[in-house]
């Protein structure tokens, strides 16, 4: 009798319950529902972008003077970071400019979708502990980061596809095939770093640390490229070791090839193995990294919110300046080959003096005017992250708990808000500083401390805006603080494309930045600079205010 | 500020006048009063859903209440809210903590903005209940969190402990601990305002009982006056015919089924017509007989297990029997 019961029991165990996949598409379906907003935002804005892309090229290439003077921009070192290796230059039409110049934003945009999906559906639902019900509910080891796999490479070929067609639709002249080379490329080639994401997320205990590492990479590929392409026009062998180049070097509407997408496709085959090893070999909800025991009592310092704000902030506070100031050395160091390569260009080529202006500086300059326009974004987005925290705890329930310590309102949110401010201030000096130094470290002085202390100054109040608008929302409208991530998206897309897309002049004052003076120019716009304090002054006002008269929301 | 929370003796720790909380549509609470005397240990009863964290989140000034008064420690909750809380100590019944502090400097953490830390005080708690303070908090389970703000509570002396559901995921063992704690803190002369719907746990400690159901309080009182209006569950085996009990007043829900020779009932009877049952059960020959005084079990399930209106002399048989037994309320709940 209980040998035929257990034999039963085993036949069932091998109909049912053996499969590491069981309810993968049960999962699907789930995050197609629980997410159907947020997918049809993410597609529509990047088809958006491929469309408007194409429109405002088309527009401005009219002009064949502009068109070539674009590409002689596409030549230099600013240009080759914006856009890419610089394939077709000597014929610079539509389709080529937005293989060279627009793949590298599609993918880095995708790249970021593609984490951030990864993330949200496998590390993040198991930390919060939904994962868990559902895992005993019939679903298998691996279903929900195969799920998410799937769910992803879904997003990734429907913007594929509608945004080649948008490109052909919008563009006058442009090839299917090629249109299609673009999409597709930069498709595959953020599907890696959402590969990345599932490895990370196996290692990693915790989501935001899963996030950050696989963003981290990301901006190592980033770098990666633009320094390799930077060194030979089509790109170096350096260029090869990043992800973007892959979908690059497909050389859309100038020779296409198909076979550097099969990169992609390897590398992110190699890494989704890698991961689901990792995941076979680790425990539910547990990372790589066993956490060790702690200090049994507080250091006698953790006696205000303050210093309790600043210890959860300080780690990633620490690994961000790590990062960028080394990413930010890096590119300092990388100043006189510029400066090399500039003089090239203007001996090479007289019609990019008249461009440009006499001399290599402004070139130099304008290189320099994009890397610090990079790096206050990076600190615009740590300010988002950081003015966020007080959401964050308050929906864990933490806020409730502090709160009901004799801490006030005020002095519990200026806590967090003072410990992010600091934390945006010491990031932004060491990106920037990072920068001079190594500027300096191989001898590259055009700019000094002086020059770039003043970046800074300068920068600061429009980086805090960003803080500022977050806790804003937080106090009255908390369920839309993601809004000043648009905001943030916003500003790069002014910042890089402003002038391309000749958005009227209300438009680019919208960007927070457009009110800060060019880095390293003389120009001193006293006025723009007060309006900026008074909005990074007046939205933490309005925050304390806010927060003051409102319930606390507990879940 | 200190003079709004300064109080006189005797003042109620929590006074409660006929407070209002909506959240949209939905009304959380509907003309509340609760009173908590000054140290008294007060059980706030309900169901999930009946406004209990509500009405705690007002009194710590987290809610603001739409209408109605509420004081707490002679003070305003919401204005004086940063005084009051030097003063007293909560527990939520969803503790969540900072994950990467330890246990220990969680506790830590509270005591000291609560105010006076004591470290052997600190020391004793974590031993009783068998806390590792090493620990980081992101691997504590439900219990071991619950147990970080238990100590945290403790540890602080004040005046007053605001706990909700402050027993949820802790094992028996653990419960017994933390209801040592409570007489204890009722001692020193602590108030304390117990939520819960474990009603076992309020029986043990509490003074005076407060039922909510929808944002507002359907009794309160003692513990004793609360029995007074209830009824007295009686089990017998009798020779006789039932019937003849079943139409006295005060006598609810009889079942009578076929015991061996004689018949089996169970009822319930109102305690002021124990009087006249007593000679009629007797005159039907009694074979065996139990009485058992109603539990707060019987108490919430009245409230909240059948509809009140209904619950008069002569309603259907099986109906409230269902109320009476231990499987159906638990599965009520």
């Amino acid at each position: 009798m209980s040998a035929a019961v257990a034999a039963n029991a085993v036949t069932e165990q091998g109909r049912a319950g053996s499969s590491t996949l069981t309810g993968t598409w049960r999962l699907v379906r789930f995050i197609v529902r629980r997410d159907r907003v947020r997918i049809v935002v993410w597609a529509a804005s990047v088809v958006a972008f491929y469309a408007y892309f194409t429109f405002a090229l088309d527009t401005v290439f009219a002009d064949p003077v502009a068109r070539q003077g674009r590409a002689a921009v596409m030549e230099t070192p600013a240009g080759i970071v914006m856009g890419g290796p610089g394939y077709g230059l000597d014929d610079y039409t539509t389709g080529v400019a937005i293989a060279n110049e627009g793949i590298v934003w599609m993918v880095l945009a995708l790249a970021v979708m593609s984490i951030l999906h990864v993330v949200r559906h496998t590390r993040a639902e198991e930390e919060s502990g939904r994962s868990e019900l559902v895992r005993a509910a019939g679903v298998g080891r691996h279903a929900p980061a195969t799920a998410a796999v799937i769910t992803l490479v879904a997003m990734q070929a429907l913007i594929a596809v509608v945004g080649a067609l948008a490109m052909v639709g919008v563009g006058s002249e442009l090839d299917v095939v090629d249109s299609f080379g673009v999409t597709i490329g930069s498709g595959l080639s953020a599907l890696v770093f959402g590969a990345v994401a599932v490895v990370f997320c196996q290692v990693m205990e915790h989501g935001r640390g899963a996030m950050g590492a696989s963003l981290a990479v990301l901006g190592l590929a980033f770098v990666v490229r633009a320094v390799g392409d930077m060194r030979e026009l089509g790109g170096s062998t350096l260029s090869w070791f990043s992800p973007f180049a892959w979908a690059q070097q497909m050389r859309s509407f100038v020779d296409l090839r198909w076979w550097p997408a099969l990169l992609s496709v390897a590398a992110t085959a190699m890494l989704l193995w890698l991961g689901s090893v990792l995941a076979s070999r680790r425990d539910f909800g547990g990372g790589m990294v066993a956490s060790r025991p702690g200090r049994a009592g507080a250091r006698s310092s953790l006696r205000h919110p303050f210093v309790l704000a600043w210890q959860q902030q300080r780690g990633a506070l620490m690994w961000s300046s790590l990062g960028l100031g080394l990413m930010w050395f890096a590119t300092g160091t990388l100043m006189p080959e510029i400066g090399t390569m500039i003089g090239d260009i203007v001996a090479d080529n007289p019609a990019a003096e008249q461009i440009f202006g006499p001399g290599s500086s402004a070139l130099s300059v304008t290189f320099l005017g994009v890397m610090i326009l990079f790096s206050a974004l990076c600190c615009a987005a740590y300010a988002i992250v950081m003015g966020g925290r007080p959401n964050g705890e308050e929906r864990a329930g933490r806020a409730e708990l502090a709160l009901s310590l004799p801490v006030s309102r005020p002095r519990w949110l200026g806590s967090q808000l003072l410990a992010a401010g600091l934390g945006t201030v010491v990031l932004l000096g060491v990106s920037t500083y990072g920068m001079w130094l190594g500027a300096v470290t191989v001898g590259w002085t055009d700019q000094t401390f002086a020059d770039y202390t003043v970046v800074i100054v300068n920068y600061l109040p429009a980086v805090l805006v960003y803080l500022g608008l977050t806790s804003a929302l937080f106090a009255w409208f908390p369920r839309f603080t993601g809004v000043t991530w648009a905001l943030l998206a916003y500003t790069f897309v002014v910042g890089m494309f402003g002038g391309l897309f000749e958005l009227p002049d209300w438009a680019l004052r919208l960007s927070p930045f457009d009110w800060v003076p060019g880095p390293f120019l003389d120009d001193v716009a006293v006025g723009d600079l007060i309006v900026l304090w008074a909005v990074a002054v007046a939205l933490p006002v309005l925050a304390f205010v806010g927060f003051r008269r409102r319930d606390v929301v507990t879940t | 500020m200190t003079s709004t929370t300064r109080r006189a003796p005797g003042t109620p720790a929590i006074e409660i006048h006929d407070l209002h909380k909506s959240f949209g549509t939905v009304k959380a609470l509907d003309g509340l009063d609760l009173t908590v005397a000054d140290g008294q240990v007060a059980g706030f009863l309900g169901p999930n859903g009946a406004g209990k964290s509500t009405t705690i989140r007002v009194l710590l000034g987290l809610l603001r209440s739409d209408a109605g008064s509420a004081r707490i420690l002679g003070g305003h909750p919401w204005r004086d809210a940063v005084a009051l809380h030097r003063r007293l100590a909560y527990v939520p019944g969803d503790v969540s903590l900072w994950p990467n502090l330890t246990g220990g400097e969680a506790i830590d953490y509270l005591t000291r903005l609560r105010g006076r830390t004591d470290a052997k005080r600190k020391a004793e708690l974590l031993e009783r209940f068998e806390l590792d303070p090493t620990k980081k908090a992101a691997t504590y389970s439900k219990g071991n969190r619950q147990k970080v703000a238990l100590v945290a509570a403790l540890a602080s002396r004040v005046d007053l402990l605001v706990l909700d559901e402050p027993t949820s995921g802790l094992d028996p063992l653990m419960e017994a601990v933390f209801t040592d704690y409570v007489r204890e803190a009722k001692d020193q002369g602590t108030s304390v305002l117990l939520s819960s719907h474990i009603l076992s746990e309020v029986e043990k400690v509490c003074d005076t009982v407060t039922i909510i159901r929808s944002g507002r309080a359907v009794e309160a009182g003692t513990l004793d006056e609360l029995r007074h209006l209830t009824r007295t569950s009686v089990t017998a085996v009798v020779d006789g015919d039932p019937s003849a009990i079943e139409s006295l007043p005060g006598v609810h829900g009889l079942v009578a089924t076929p015991n061996g020779a004689g018949t089996r009932v169970t009822f319930d009877v109102d305690n002021a017509s124990m009087g006249e049952l007593l000679p009629a059960i007797g005159a039907l020959g009694v074979r065996s007989l139990t009485a058992a005084p109603p539990s707060l079990e019987e108490l919430f399930m009245r409230h909240y297990g059948v509809d009140i209106a209904s619950d008069e002399p002569g309603e259907p048989a099986g109906r409230h029997s269902a109320v009476a037994t231990p499987e159906h309320s638990a599965g009520a709940r």
